[in-house]
């Protein structure tokens, strides 16, 4: 054992840091917000990074990385709230065709987790294809068939919806294993942009912290401002040892319960950036409730994510199941 | 990110699982808690036990007749130990965390070579003496005064919360040498439990047992030989005491909670509350999965620190982190125990097939994890500043 990064899994993922830094500073995402979410020239600078290609197998031309990879790269996405349907098209990569090249943008339905009464598809207009997951297989639809109202106004200004009054069943492209094992991937994935969330709202407050004065003195010297700050830092650690474990665990199953594995990841990171998104509206101050500082993406980003994948109260129920049977 | 253990760990899982499974259940019972010198014999026992078996000091260098295991072995004998349910490390706590692995680090030649071997067999029971009714968390503060008196030091001084007192053959003890430095003026003594002069008196917790005691120390001789470290240098000297205590010393602690969530589990599962079981409460059932994901991600974070300090070698800041959220979560999950147990936690005795006894005795203990070795607060601030960059609070 050794959980560790290595020298590869560093690489990879500072590679993918300085690459969000760059293009994607935190300044910038109103522009983003402006161009309604979604970018093509990022969308194609991230495949080009190997994002969605990650887990294919080289021979089939893919990077042939692992989830343990996958969980670095899209934490570091998270951090920067890179918009787009990454997760989905991460997920169809090696299932449906483009995708892992990005020439094919997958958007995705989680039919799922609990919730399955109101149906939002996410990105509508920049998909090429749309896949579902439903408990007994995977399916795909054609976006342009279907009958869509676009959500006026939706709660993350980076994750335009549509809202799909009734969803044809589509092509069956997989059985139920498939499904279970695409969701809890999906779960996994989802909890490392979560992590991601919680560090870069640290990051945040943290500077603010280090810069903002009051009674003449910077407010991270007062102690109630300290506290707030290493708690987030302890969630974020949290989240981090779960979600790593979580990825590492479907690499190799052997090393424990692929089910308990996310469902913790998924909680424990959804807890994570929720508290530490508030935390970084709460140490911005009256700058935080503004629309200007960044602070509020990250909390709308993550209601989006808690939604998708299992909520952590569904996750809750989930392992209260395995416990209850000893697993 | 390779979280399987390896063939060879597995190895020594097994061996250390087989040897657990017989000579766990043939140390008995523990002994109460009120009397010392039975819960010497049966925790110096075990020592000795795990000693004889070649499994004591799991982490101490074997020049010193420790183990010397990987840290990946050190984490397959903190999860065996809890899993086979073996014996609190107890009144070996002091000295086998914290005195021998100081003495192996600043000790004289002389100074191991009287302590070490005697404290791994489980001959020598250390504990601490540092705080003081007047330096808790500003421990720098202390008062406790040595002066030099030819090759003693004589001290003069009031030690508070010292745990295993009353059992220990050796205390480490902070003193003050310089009156006029406040962090370089401490040092670092040995000192023997049956000094002339020495009065300990005991302080029950509000668990009701013995634990901790009073120290009083008057005109106690102490022989300088056993200063370790350089006068007025005791400051650093324990720091480097103090890093190991945040770093695994509560790691089959950490793994054995989840056992205890199982036990409370199976009595959720017998309890009824109106015409249902307690565990058919959709909320209970929730909290339970909550408290269970964050204690697996306990586990990892354990694990990472663990892969992570065999770079540095010690224990990192990260230390912090986990003590802070292992004692919240600790709290929590005793409380849920405890309100489980309902009208039968009244009792401090099993009462109606409940486990009153054990449940209560985890939900007080636990109140001590946010105050012992660094309050959560003081952890905070050491997060808050070392990690992240505040400015320091006034030391
Ligand atoms: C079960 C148990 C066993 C112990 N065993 C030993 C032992 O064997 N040997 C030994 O030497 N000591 C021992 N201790 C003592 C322990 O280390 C101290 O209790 C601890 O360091 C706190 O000191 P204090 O009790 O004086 O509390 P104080 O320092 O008076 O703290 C009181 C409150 O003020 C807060 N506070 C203090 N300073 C700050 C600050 N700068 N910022 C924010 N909040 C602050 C604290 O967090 C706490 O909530 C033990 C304690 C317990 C509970």
């Amino acid at each position: 054992m050794d959980f560790q990064l290595t020298e590869d899994q560093q690489a990879l993922q500072s590679g993918v840091r300085s690459f969000c830094d760059g293009r994607i500073p935190v300044e910038q995402l109103p522009e983003i917000v402006e161009q309604g979410g979604f970018d093509r020239d990022l969308w194609r600078e991230v495949a080009e990074m190997g994002v969605f290609a990650l887990r294919v197998p080289e021979d089939d031309g893919g990077v042939g990385l692992g989830a343990a990879d996958a969980v670095l790269v899209f934490a570091e996405l998270g951090r920067r709230l890179v918009p787009g349907p990454t997760i989905w098209t991460h997920l169809a990569a090696g299932r449906i065709e483009g995708a892992d090249t990005g020439d094919v943008v997958v958007g995705g339905l989680d039919l799922i987790g609990e919730q399955r009464d109101v149906i939002l598809v996410e990105y509508l207009d920049s998909l090429d294809t749309l896949m579902v997951l439903r408990e007994d297989g995977v399916y795909q639809i054609d976006p342009r068939t279907l009958k869509a109202e676009p959500v006026a106004v939706p709660l993350d200004p980076l994750t335009p919806l549509h809202h799909v009054a009734e969803l044809p069943l589509g092509d069956r492209i997989g059985d139920a294993a498939d499904a279970t094992r695409i969701w809890f991937d999906g779960g996994a994935i989802a909890a490392a942009q979560l992590l991601g969330i919680a560090e870069s709202t640290l990051e945040l407050a943290t500077q603010y912290a280090l810069t903002r004065e009051q009674f003449g003195r910077i407010i991270g010297g007062f102690q109630a401002v300290k506290h707030i700050l290493a708690d987030m830092f302890v969630r974020q650690e949290v989240a981090r040892a779960a979600v790593y474990a979580a990825g590492a665990t479907i690499d190799d199953p052997v090393v424990g319960d692929v089910a308990r594995a996310v469902s913790s990841a998924k909680l424990v990171a959804g807890d994570a950036a929720m508290k530490n998104s508030r935390a970084c509206i709460q140490v911005h101050g009256g700058m935080g409730y503004t629309w200007e500082v960044p602070a509020h993406y990250f909390l709308k980003r993550t209601w989006v994510l808690e939604s998708v994948f299992g909520t952590g109260e569904e996750h809750e129920m989930r392992i209260a199941d395995l416990v209850s049977v000893g697993r | 990110m390779d979280l399987r253990y390896s063939e060879q760990d597995e190895i020594f899982r097994a061996e250390l699982g087989a040897w657990l499974d017989e000579a766990v259940p043939a140390h008995g019972k523990p002994p109460s808690k009120a009397d010392w010198p039975a819960r010497r014999a049966y925790d110096t026992g075990w020592q000795r036990k795990l000693f004889d078996a070649g499994y004591a000091g799991i982490n101490w260098p074997k020049e010193f007749g420790g183990r010397d295991a990987s840290l990946t072995e050190q984490l397959v004998y903190y999860e065996e130990i809890a899993r086979a349910g073996a014996p609190y490390i107890g009144v070996n706590f002091v000295g086998m965390l914290h005195g021998g692995p100081t003495l192996i680090a600043e000790g004289t030649p002389e100074q191991k070579a009287n302590h070490v071997p005697f404290i791994l067999r489980g001959e020598q029971v250390w504990c601490q003496g540092f705080s003081e009714p007047g330096a808790g968390s500003d421990l720098a503060a202390l008062s406790t005064r040595a002066v030099r008196d030819g090759d003693d030091y004589v001290v003069n001084g009031h030690k508070i919360w010292c745990s295993f007192a009353q059992a220990a053959d050796y205390g480490e003890l902070l003193v003050r040498t310089n009156p006029d430095e406040k962090h370089a003026g401490i040092s670092w003594l040995i000192l023997p439990m049956d000094a002339p002069g020495l009065d300990i008196r005991p302080l029950p917790t509000l668990v009701g047992e013995g634990e901790f005691s009073e120290v009083f120390l008057e005109d106690v001789r102490v022989p300088v030989a056993n200063r370790v470290g350089e006068e007025n240098d005791g400051w650093r000297v324990t720091n480097v005491t103090l890093r190991f205590e945040r770093g695994t010393a509560f790691a089959s602690e950490m793994y054995q909670l989840r056992e205890f969530l199982a036990e409370l589990v199976g009595v959720a599962k017998r309890v009824t509350r109106h015409d249902a079981t307690a565990w058919d409460d959709a909320a209970l059932r929730r909290e339970v999965g909550h408290i269970s994901a964050e204690l697996d991600a306990l586990w990892a974070m354990v694990k990472l620190s663990v892969c992570q300090s065999t770079q540095t070698g010690v224990p990192g800041l990260g230390g912090s982190a986990i003590k802070l959220f292992y004692s919240e979560l600790y709290q929590r999950i005793s409380e849920l125990a405890v309100r489980v147990l309902g009208r039968a936690g009244l009792s401090r005795e099993d009462v109606a097939g409940l486990p009153s006894e054990h449940f209560l005795a985890r939900a007080m203990q636990s109140l001590s994890l946010s105050i012992a070795a660094g309050t959560s607060q003081i952890q905070r601030n050491i997060v808050s500043e070392r990690i992240l960059g505040m400015p320091k609070e006034k030391r």
